[in-house]
């Protein structure tokens, strides 16, 4: 066997692969991530706002890109893709082709004066087309890596941005390169490609300029898209009153092959529909659906609100054909209703299009030998959602089948750990960590401030007389040194400004440029190597608050930076050395809940070399999966249950404990400590992270006559008659939703409707006679499972949709069971007589969940399931460090999800239990112990659960969990919390200098 | 009385014959009306000149420079027939005749060719009458045509390209590749044209603010077009939505940058 090599390419640079690049770099591995396109940050870059919280796509993913542009151990391979393939698990041997976008990447700082003057105007992609960039070009502001690119097809070879680039990073070399890398495993993300809405012609897609993509509308939608964030029509430029969305555009069709349902469509037409309305409350949104499938955690809560809240009209009907009227260019959706044909005029159409697998899925599967499914996705097992058909490479996200950017950031996590396992021998081989030099101490000394003020080409220096700021900042108290230079980010400023240092004995900087959200970590780094404590470095952004905002008045441009590096430069002046002290990590995982999630996460961490202890409450592992007997399209699940124990009991590092609980839990990330009671038996364990996978309930219902008539059961119960082969009905009716989707429950249970369908069709399977009603209010087989539903349905399952006004109606008659529903197409109510009635009941939280949660501190949704830190970007995290959670601990979820959610907790854990150190922040909240009475109102405030009282009844920090947010200092009633960094003073002195006063005055 | 043309001629020191430019002051036959500004060399006349020139009602621009290969500045009369097809280009969108324009060569020893020239062109003009906007009432619409054009002219991306059309379609690029003539006009109609419905739609905006329908009404141009202009020149930063009446949001032009 070849030896196993500890770095790991991760392919496509969505949100996705950065999740797996940052998890695995955090945790020492070198991590080579390749995007086909110029930057990282994939579709999620151009979305306005994410569901179902609203939340800024670009806000919170840019810190995540920033994050991996600037990690030392990810490499960024952009313009990229894969040529060939040798070697096996472990030892890879990859060939990637890499074109060159003729710019010097060590040399561009992304200052943008090529593009200014390029004469070259090409239609812009990341806008969809509706905006224009130019031949040399960024793919969005915000870009990760911040390197200018050439279009090579557009470009004319003027040479003009070679001339205006004064940082010479422009080079004609050649155009492709070819990168050998070896790497022990790849993780394979290349998200998904939309559905051309063009192969739709009945909606006059590229014909109607006002018949848009949802992609397309996503960009109308966004502040920096290219309407600037004002709804338009293409057309004419009006504002429309009249919206609809045309749901499942390339999505469940078999006319044009994709039979699959695209699992994120519906909420996100929701979202855009709401976001829509925000803009323009008058405006009128209608979405045409089949099924409303909002199935995922909170999001029926989400559909109820846009349906409530945000009036958005929701017509169940599918659009047959969309006409133009010439004299307005309004569009005409013909669609039918229950009074028959409707020809309705609309001012603009959306296309809610779907997920297609990626372009070169194909090439990809061809060159890396792994197996497609019929759709052109990634092959993967119900019971291993994360791995290709080949060994040592994985796969997450929208590759392996359409889904949301949680499940893929899960996913992501998940993949991590699955490479960590594979080669966690090698960990920290190929990783470097850098060494500094030792701190000078500098606490007696005067301020000695040097001051670094950028011209950023003419970025700043066009606008800005910046000779003058600097003659300016010559005359400030401390100042004893001050220039100007052209790109204080280029590499040879960071020298200069390292020799200055030492020249002039500085002991605080301060740099005048651009945002320290990108630029702070590096000067922060230069300053750390000239031996200064890097929390005597400030910043003054005097690109995007003075040159940028006020770029048509440059002498108040010029006073405004003035006063801008007039107050940083006071603020420095009282800048402190601050520690950044490192605590230890017991590298032990604590797995709560010994059901497939938790035995899941147990032996991922376990498969890394970490000890753990997996806690269940009853007398056996299995959790819910022991009444699961068969799964649509899988393997035998009991097997894989046996299996799944039988490793977990020969695993070493697993220490298994049943009919136990936990009694208590101390400590924090790293460092916890927890009490169980083993079979009425103390014990005490020590751990570094805990995984919180508790499961969840089957409802037991209280209507339709459950435990009344015995003919009446649950979906789990006919299950379990199935397996056991005492099934025998001529008719069986089953209703969904039972328990879900109401006043009491207002969410969806979202694994009812396929587990209807698979009963049914195994129902069809060992008695095809039998007659089997559906009475559901959508089906929600999302993804691929809608193949099933549509099985189904071939073979005769009879599907009736009901709603709340009208439940279907059981009653005892005659000794027989009677159900009574309402037709909505033939609007009468139907008897039927079934033998069997199955209900599909809600999964609720586990009752024992609320007792947890106060344990571990961490807190529950209003449903009384878990909440994680971020629904987005942070699934499987709680906001307090070092806990994580997983399947239907979270929410209703499927047996793959489970596991994904599994894998990516421990994904998650790993990037802790890898490190035998945590670095504390400096800049965090310190107690004035004399002053503090113990009012506790900063520990309940402390959205971190970073505070404690103490054995005296004082408050304390826990300084490794503390963000420094300020909350409890600004609150505190007896002021004795100060914000390191940002302390009162500092903090005052910044604002009245920018007034042109001191504290003094 | 008969109309007598008032051309404007720029001319090359070195192709000018000796004692043309009293001649062509007087009225003596064989020499129309015709004043001559002399240059030293063709490749100096600034495309916004000859705009201008015209706006302020001269019927003809007549610019003659030596016989291509010869220039006396090595290739400034190449340069001077670049900026000159451009003009064109230009001109013809404005609604003024591009035939009162032309750019002819001669040496100053052919003063017989330097004749015809400039009658040849005479009757030229003559034959289009009085420009549009020559007289007591120029023709507004024209004019203002006209100023987006010179305003295009003074376009920083249109002069680059004109500038270094001759490098690359001739010599060879940044990347050592040549570009054929007919890539090159492909390219530069599409800016010129651009360039030029940008200014316009700037100058309209200066007077007031406009709505795209409105804007595409007195530009008769698709709306779709005026949009799409409407969103660059709103992302650099030139005009802005000033307000917003019912479903329709009207623009106006920021500062005094062109576009």
């Amino acid at each position: 066997m070849l030896k196993k090599i500890g770095a790991v390419l991760v392919v496509g640079g969505g949100v996705a692969g950065v999740q797996t690049s940052l998890d695995l770099a955090e945790s020492g591995f070198k991590v080579y991530l390749l995007d086909e396109t110029s930057s990282i940050g994939g579709v999620m870059a151009q979305l306005d706002k994410t569901f179902p919280t609203n939340d800024c796509s670009m806000c919170i993913l840019a810190p995540k890109l920033v994050g991996a542009g600037r990690h030392p151990n990810i490499q960024l391979i952009t313009n990229a893709e894969i040529k060939k393939l040798q070697g096996e698990a472990g030892n890879f041997e990859v060939t990637v082709a890499k074109k060159s976008g003729y710019v010097n990447e060590e040399k561009c700082t992304g200052c943008g004066i090529c593009a200014q003057k390029c004469p070259i105007e090409v239609i812009d992609e990341y806008n969809e087309g509706l905006g224009v960039r130019k031949a040399i070009y960024l793919k969005y502001p915000q870009a990760v890596p911040l390197v200018y690119t050439i279009d090579r097809e557009r470009c004319i070879g003027c040479g003009t941005c070679r001339e205006v680039c004064k940082a010479d990073a422009i080079e004609i070399g050649s155009e492709k390169e070819t990168v050998i890398l070896n790497v022990g495993s790849i993780v394979l993300a290349p998200g998904f490609d939309e559905f051309d809405p063009n192969l739709k012609s009945e909606y006059g897609y590229g014909r109607f300029s006002n018949v848009l993509s949802s992609i397309e509308f996503e960009r109308i939608l966004n502040a920096s898209g290219p309407y600037g964030g004002i709804i338009l029509r293409p057309s004419d430029g009006e504002i429309p009153r009249k919206i609809a969305f045309i749901q499942c555009v390339g999505s469940r069709d078999a006319k044009i092959g994709n039979n699959y349902c695209s699992s994120t469509c519906c909420m996100y037409a929701i979202k855009e529909a709401v976001i829509a309305k925000e803009h323009n409350p008058q405006l009128q949104c209608t979405i045409f659906f089949i099924d409303a499938r909002a199935y995922g955690k909170e999001f029926d809560a989400y559909y109820d609100r846009a349906e409530g809240e945000y009036d958005v009209r929701f017509v169940r009907s599918r659009v047959s054909r969309i006409e133009e009227r010439p004299s307005s260019s309004n569009l005409i959706a013909k669609y039918v209703n229950d009074k028959g044909p409707v020809n309705e005029e609309f001012d603009l159409v959306v296309l809610s299009v779907g997920m297609n697998p990626p372009k070169h899925a194909e090439d990809l599967a061809r060159v890396l030998g792994i197996e497609l499914n019929e759709y052109d996705f990634c092959s993967t097992q119900t019971f291993s959602p994360l791995e290709t058909s080949k060994p040592g490479i994985y796969v997450c996200g929208a590759f392996s089948s359409p889904k949301n950017i949680q499940e893929s950031v899960a996913q992501a996590s998940g993949a991590a750990a699955k490479v960590a396992g594979l080669i966690s021998q090698e960990k920290g081989t190929l990783t470097t960590v850098k060494e500094y030099p030792p701190e000078r101490e500098v606490s007696d000394e005067a301020p000695r401030i040097g001051v670094f003020v950028c011209r950023c080409g003419i970025n700043i220096g066009g606008v800005i007389n910046v000779p003058e700021v600097v003659e300016y900042v010559r005359t400030l108290p401390d100042v004893v040194y001050a220039e100007e230079n052209l790109y204080t980010c280029s590499q040879d400023a960071q020298k200069r400004i390292l020799e200055t240092i030492e020249e002039h004995n500085l002991n605080r900087v301060v740099v005048a440029s651009c945002t320290p959200r990108t630029h702070e970590p590096l000067f922060r780094e230069t300053v750390r190597d000239a031996r200064l404590n890097i929390y005597l470095f400030e910043m003054a952004n005097i690109r995007d608050q003075c040159s940028w905002v006020h770029m048509h008045e440059p002498q108040k441009a010029t006073e405004k930076a003035k006063d801008l590096v007039r107050a940083t430069i006071a603020k420095a002046r009282l800048l402190k050395p601050l520690p950044k002290p490192l605590i230890n990590v017991t590298p032990v995982g604590l797995v709560i809940g010994g059901g497939l999630s938790g035995m899941t996460a147990a032996l991922d961490l376990a498969k890394q070399g970490f000890e753990v202890h997996l806690v269940e409450r009853e007398k056996e592992l299995g959790g819910n999966l022991r009444h699961i007997h068969y799964i649509l399209g899988s393997e035998d699940p009991q097997q894989r249950l046996t299996s799944t124990i039988k490793e977990i009991s020969e695993n070493e590092k697993i220490h298994v404990y049943l009919n136990t609980e936990l009694v208590d839990v101390t400590g924090y990330v790293g460092n916890f400590r927890t009490t169980l009671n083993c079979n009425g038996e103390r014990k005490e364990i020590e751990h570094g992270i805990a995984i919180v996978a508790t499961g969840a309930h089957e409802n037991k219902p209280t209507e339709y006559l459950y435990g009344v008539d015995e003919r009446v059961v649950t979906q789990r119960e006919l299950e379990e008659k199935l397996a056991k082969g005492d099934f025998e009905a001529r008719t069986v009716v089953m209703i969904q939703c039972v328990g879900s989707r109401n006043d009491e429950r207002p969410n969806c249970s979202r694994i009812c409707c396929a587990q209807a369908i698979k009963n049914a069709l195994k129902i069809k399977e060992v008695s095809p006679k039998t007659d089997v009603y559906i009475l559901y209010k959508d089906i929600r087989t999302y993804g691929f499972k809608e193949d099933f539903y549509r099985e189904a349905a071939n073979k005769g399952v009879l599907f009736i949709r009901y709603d709340n006004e009208n439940k279907p109606k059981v009653t005892q008659e005659n000794g027989n069971l009677n159900v009574l529903v309402w037709e909505p197409v033939i609007e009468t109510s139907i008897p039927i007589e079934p033998d069997l009635l199955v209900l599909s009941v809600a999964t609720i939280p586990n009752p024992d969940n609320k007792r947890m949660a106060q344990m571990l501190k961490v807190p529950l949704t209003e449903d009384g399931f878990f909440l994680e830190a971020h629904v987005k970007l942070r699934p499987v995290d709680f906001a307090t460090e070092g806990i994580f959670l997983c399947g239907l601990a979270h929410s209703p979820m499927f047996v793959e999800e489970s596991i994904s959610q599994a894998c990516g907790a421990a994904g998650r854990a790993m990037t802790i239990l890898s490190k035998e150190t945590l670095e504390v922040e400096g800049a965090i909240a310190s107690i004035d112990e004399n002053l503090c009475v113990g009012c506790g109102l900063c520990v309940s405030l402390c959205p971190y659960r970073a505070i404690e009282k103490d054995e005296k009844g004082t408050a304390r920090v826990i300084d490794v969990l503390c963000k420094g947010c300020g909350t409890c200092g600004a609150s505190c009633p007896k002021r004795a919390i100060m914000i390191r960094y940002f302390t009162d003073e500092q903090i005052l002195a910044q604002g009245l200098a920018a007034l042109g006063r001191t504290p003094h005055d | 009385m008969m109309f007598m043309p008032k051309i404007i001629g720029f001319v090359c020191n070195w192709s000018l014959p000796v004692g043309v430019d009293i001649a062509s002051s007087s009225s003596i036959h064989g020499y129309p009306k015709i004043r001559i500004v002399r240059v030293m060399c063709i490749g100096i006349i600034d495309p916004s000149i000859v705009l201008e020139t015209f706006a302020k009602g001269a019927d003809g621009v007549l610019v003659i420079g030596c016989h291509p290969p010869d220039c006396h500045y090595i290739e400034g009369n190449l340069q001077a027939e670049r900026k000159i097809k451009m003009l064109k280009k230009l001109i013809s969108r404005t609604g003024l005749e591009p035939a009162r324009l032309r750019l002819d060569w001669a040496y100053a020893s052919e003063i017989e060719r330097f004749t015809k020239i400039i009658s040849d062109f005479r009757n030229q003009v003559t034959a289009l009458g009085q420009s549009p906007l020559a007289g007591e009432r120029p023709d507004t619409d024209i004019l203002m045509n006209i100023k987006a054009a010179k305003a295009a002219t003074e376009d920083f991306r249109l002069r680059l390209l004109v500038g270094r059309e001759i490098e690359l379609t001739e010599k060879k690029n940044m990347f050592g590749e040549k570009m054929s003539q007919g890539e090159f006009d492909k390219m530069i109609d599409i800016a010129i044209e651009t360039v030029y419905l940008r200014n316009k739609i700037y100058l309209f905006v200066k007077n007031g603010p406009l709505s795209i329908r409105e804007l595409s009404k007195r530009l008769n141009l698709d709306p779709r077009v005026v949009l799409h202009h409407m969103v660059v020149m709103k992302q650099e930063g030139l005009v802005a939505v000033s307000e917003v009446k019912g479903t329709t949001p009207l623009y106006s032009a920021l500062g005094e940058a062109r576009c």
